[in-house]
């Protein structure tokens, strides 16, 4: 036999095509994916059955229209919904910037399985989890090493939590000094997360925001002519989305601790410079880590996620309750801390992840720290010199210069010589089986691209991913039509967009839906009005 | 003595040849050139003080083990604890499906990479609005605490005022997590109980009603465990004064509780953690906000919204976010709030457990419950010195128990409970002091006869 063609580059994905119905369409009158254990007859003879006894006020009268489906059917269709989702798991996730897409580790997935996390409750005795707060508390202590931080509180859900958990404490510490009318203000850069303007607009504050000067750097004169004494903070990220990193960074610190504010480091994406500067050195008073970008837990379609907020001595005091500490016998939680800024989120954190993100850090120690941080700057450098051989695309700022762990790129030129959108680019991008995102708004860099490869990806990723943008942007100088008419190689085509702003049309429900496309609701599959009696004993 | 650098596993170019080859193509020396933006000063000298690693997975589970296997959990010893984190039976699709790296591992693509969580996510929007009987669900937020803080927030928008009335009867954190997040520019007035029947004092809510209320805020089942019968009343009473009615509902209750909308709550919210989610130590929340399909309320909410739209090709369902403009992604510090990760696999999962219960199992597990809530309850004040609080009102899943007429403090009673293997509930003598020495207890679908009577029997000894 002949040999079999090799594979080409990039590969010719098609993503899996289940044609899979709404799941309300799949119901089965009658039908169960579970049942519950029986009421016993001792406890039904002893109370009858309160709920059918409730007063009006409070029943229930028609069950709910959800679907009945037999287990495997149920398993079915979420699991041909999976298969048309793209996970790290499964692709060269280099193309959704500042997100940091990394592999998480199965071992660390296996270990948040046990029933020994999963079937604790957090208001369990201390002395039964001395284990789980044992975790807590050393990977407290490793955020504060790879900080330089004085203490660490786990509790914020994900990386904007962090924030908002920040700017809560400078606003409890500006408090306690008797400034919080006064320092009203609170300065970001437009290349630091949307979520820093964002949560600070919601903690009460003005935002004011810095633009990048000619080299692409924070402006440090607009920082200058900003900071004074209604400046509260400055939230900066640093390197910005740009994977440029500031080398002004600790002027910029100076600048706001002399007009009397604090500095907040944003380092959900610290992947690029771990071991190699904190924000310690940069003399900042506060900062983040986001543990599903860095610490490798995973994003799970958006959450659950988990945040950690760093703080120097001085800020310690506001942290949110509880802390965990030690006493040199048992592990126990620290409710006794009067200038807390209180709750964050219920009990202390996302568990899960927490404990992914120690697993990890343990596995790797100071060396894989280091070695995770230089592998991923190493991946950056190279794909920004694959990518910059790719027709129509640049990098702009800090021309001829290294980045860090990311590049903002931008198609400013392919646009300009063929039409064609970066937003176009990454409906194309689909049909290869990767991920591609332009950037936050507002679109600082024209038709901009964020690529962002972490250490988990190989030279041959790489060199696959940017094989891909090449061969999208000979397209787009041969053929724009292949890449207007994206995606032709994914779950479902280009998906009208009109009645997602327009309220006669929007349909955020299946019942949404049948109600404004004239559809019979309740569906005709649904269930009866009166369901049979339950099974009893 | 330092070992060689490892290869390592998770960084596939720790090959140091790899390295080297592609040093060579960017033309660089070495790594440190990447680094030479980064001044001297700010640079971290030596090595982090991190622990030995462990390279191999063998002896990082055998040290995590050694770790996880003192805790105690919730399987090995009876528990009736609750107070906003439930033991409820798990189905194992959920942990099949929220485990698939598909889900596990993805992020933010767009619908076209990600048409499966989109999908997914659009269903569980869904399937919790035929729960709520209302048309607009957010993908989730944080956690039941944020859903309240924000809900309280969007009605303040929605009707441009700024004070907002919470019931005393709602637990101590959550309370401390929304009044941390209304500060800056909204007033709180609490609304006392009743301290017969432990709902909403409405005598004491007439009184503080106003036209600058933005919400009258309450809960179903409250935090102690109560059905508010009041509710008509009190969304009544709201309206009337021109402000919303907000209500926090637990979703697992809805099989047999009356969704809100139908006694005039104009913005639902509540926590998922109950709908297939294991307690994880409290690491399993996830939020939910609902509304009616008003474009007033629909472009106050800061979360992602997915709906459905046809696509270029026939009998395609295309999925995509509506009104993305309103959020902090499009606007930064002009969006509502802010949006980010926050705890979507929760949602599929959530999503997957209404599809596995349907109708039947939502009534059947809400019966369930509150007949072994009732039975608890009915036996336990059968025991001399023990007090069910608020005992002539209509509880869900956790009741009350005043330790005062036997001399007990709340915290002995935990404690000789847990030295028979029993988690007792949430000691609640600092949190209510009003309650004096009480606990809140809490039974679910979980439990057997068996336990309640161990429960009551060992309730009897302590009291002796």
């Amino acid at each position: 036999m002949k040999p079999i063609t090799p594979k080409p580059m990039p590969h010719r994905f098609h993503q899996a095509r289940w044609d899979e119905s709404v799941i309300f369409e799949l119901s089965q009158p009658g039908a169960r994916g579970v049942l519950l254990p029986p009421v016993e007859a001792g406890i039904e003879q002893e109370v009858g059955n309160p709920a059918r006894a409730l007063p009006e006020a409070v029943r229930r009268t028609v069950p709910p229209a959800l679907p009945e489906m037999s287990q495997i059917h149920v398993l079915r269709h979420y699991a041909r919904l999976s298969q048309e989702n793209l996970g790290v798991d499964l692709n060269i996730d280099v193309g959704q910037g500042t997100c940091t897409m990394k592999y998480s580790p199965k071992v660390n997935d296996q270990l948040t399985r046990t029933p020994k996390l999963t079937e604790l409750h957090p208001l369990q005795d201390e002395s039964t989890v001395q284990g789980i707060l044992e975790v807590m508390y050393r990977l407290e202590g490793m955020l504060k090493e790879i900080s330089g931080m004085d203490r660490v509180t786990l509790q914020p859900g994900a990386g904007s939590a962090a924030i908002y958990t920040n700017i809560c404490m400078i606003r409890a510490y500006h408090a306690a000094r008797g400034e919080d009318k006064q320092r009203d203000e609170v300065i970001t850069t437009i290349f630091s997360h949307p979520s820093n303007a964002a949560a600070a607009k919601v903690a009460g504050y003005k935002v004011i925001t810095l633009y990048p000067d000619a080299d692409g750097y924070p402006d440090l004169e607009a920082l200058k002519a900003a900071a004074f004494e209604r400046t509260a903070a400055l939230l900066i990220t640093n390197p910005e989305d740009t994977g440029i990193f500031n080398p002004r960074i600790a002027e910029f610190v100076r600048i706001i601790h002399e007009a009397g504010g604090l500095c907040s480091y944003d380092q959900a994406n610290a992947n690029g410079i771990l071991g190699i500067t904190r924000a310690r050195e940069a003399g900042f008073d506060l900062c983040h880590f986001n543990l599903h970008k860095t610490f490798s837990t995973p994003h799970g379609c958006g959450g659950p996620a988990a945040g950690a907020s760093g703080v120097t001595a001085r800020l310690a005091p506001f942290l949110p309750v509880p802390t965990v500490e030690f006493n040199g016998q048992k592990y126990y939680l620290d409710y006794n801390r009067p200038q807390s800024i209180g709750k964050v989120r219920p009990f202390y954190g996302v568990m899960p992840n927490i404990l992914r993100a120690y697993a990890w850090i343990m596995s790797l120690g100071a060396d894989g720290l280091r070695e995770v941080a230089e592998v991923a700057v190493l991946n950056n450098n190279y794909l920004l010199k694959k990518v910059l051989e790719v027709r129509g695309v640049s990098a702009p700022y800090a021309k001829g210069k290294r980045r860090i762990e990311q590049v903002r790129y931008s198609w400013e030129q392919l646009y300009q010589e063929t039409g064609v959108h970066s937003e176009e680019i990454e409906t194309r991008v689909a049909d290869f089986g990767m991920h591609y995102w332009t950037s936050h708004h507002p679109y600082i860099v024209p038709e901009p691209m964020t690529l962002e490869p972490t250490e988990s990806y190989s030279r041959a990723d790489l060199d696959e991913y940017a094989a891909m943008l090449k061969q999208i942007s000979d397209e787009a100088y041969t053929n724009p039509e292949i890449i207007k008419t994206a995606p032709h190689n994914s779950t479902v085509h280009r998906t009208h967009q009109e009645p997602f702003d327009n309220p006669d049309e929007w349909a955020l429900t299946w019942r949404a839906y049948l109600r404004k496309t004239g559809l019979p609701y309740p569906s005709p599959s649904s269930p009866a009005e009166t369901l049979p009696e339950r099974r009893g004993e | 003595m330092s070992s060689p650098k490892p290869v390592y596993p998770y960084i596939p170019n720790s090959v140091p040849a790899v390295k080297e080859q592609m040093l060579r193509e960017v033309g660089a020396a070495s790594i440190e050139e990447f680094y030479s933006d980064i001044p001297e000063n700010l640079r971290f000298k030596g090595k982090l003080n991190l622990p030995e690693p462990l390279l191999s997975e063998a002896e990082l589970i055998r040290h995590v083990d050694g770790l996880l296997n003192k805790n105690r959990s919730t399987r090995e010893v009876l528990s009736f604890l609750g107070a906003g984190c439930y033991q409820h039976q798990v189905p194992a699709v959920c942990d099949e499906i929220n485990s698939r790296g598909e889900f596990l591992t993805a992020y933010a693509g767009d619908p076209y990479e990600d048409h499966g969580r989109f999908q997914a996510l659009f269903e569980y929007e869904s399937m919790m609005a035929e729960l709520l009987n209302m048309d607009v669900v957010n993908v989730p937020n944080y956690d039941g605490f944020q859903a309240a803080a924000t809900a309280l927030r969007m009605a303040a928008r929605i009707t441009d005022r700024t004070t907002v009335l919470l019931p005393v009867n709602m637990g101590a954190d959550k309370f401390s997590k929304v009044h941390e997040y209304l500060k800056p520019d909204m007033t709180i007035e609490r609304i006392p109980f009743d301290p017969k029947s432990g709902l909403l004092d409405l005598a004491a809510l007439k009184a503080k009603l106003s036209e600058q209320v933005a919400a009258v805020y309450f809960e179903n089942p409250t935090y102690l465990g109560l059905l508010e019968t009041q509710a008509d009343q009190i969304s009544s009473m709201a309206h009337a004064a021109g402000a919303l009615s907000v209500v926090s509902v637990e979703p697992l209750s809805l099989g047999v509780l009356r969704p809100p909308v139908e006694y005039g709550a104009d913005i639902v919210c509540g926590d998922i953690q109950s709908l297939g989610i294991h307690m994880q130590y409290g690491g399993g929340h996830g939020g939910f906000i609902a509304a009616n399909d008003d474009p007033k309320f629909v472009m106050e909410f800061p979360s992602r919204l997915f709906g459905v739209a046809p696509t270029v090709v026939e009998g395609e369902y295309g999925f995509g976010d509506v009104a993305y403009e309103r959020t902090s992604f499009a606007q930064r510090e002009e969006g509502k709030e802010w949006v980010g990760t926050a705890a979507a696999l929760w949602g599929i999962t959530a999503g997957v457990y209404l599809a596995l219960m349907g109708p039947q199992g939502m009534v059947e597990i809400g019966e369930g419950i509150m007949q072994l809530c009732r039975y608890a309850m009915k036996k336990i004040a059968a025991i001399r010195g023990m007090k069910v609080t608020f005992a002539e009102t209509p509880h869900f899943t956790e009741f009350v128990v005043n330790f005062d007429g036997a001399g007990k403090r709340a915290a002995q009673v935990n404690q000789a409970l847990l030295e028979r293997d029993i988690f007792g509930g949430k000691d609640l003598s600092s949190e209510f002091l009003a309650l004096g020495q009480s606990i809140l207890f809490c039974v679910s679908e979980v439990h057997i006869l068996a336990d309640l009577d161990r429960l009551v029997t060992a309730l009897k000894e302590v009291v002796k």
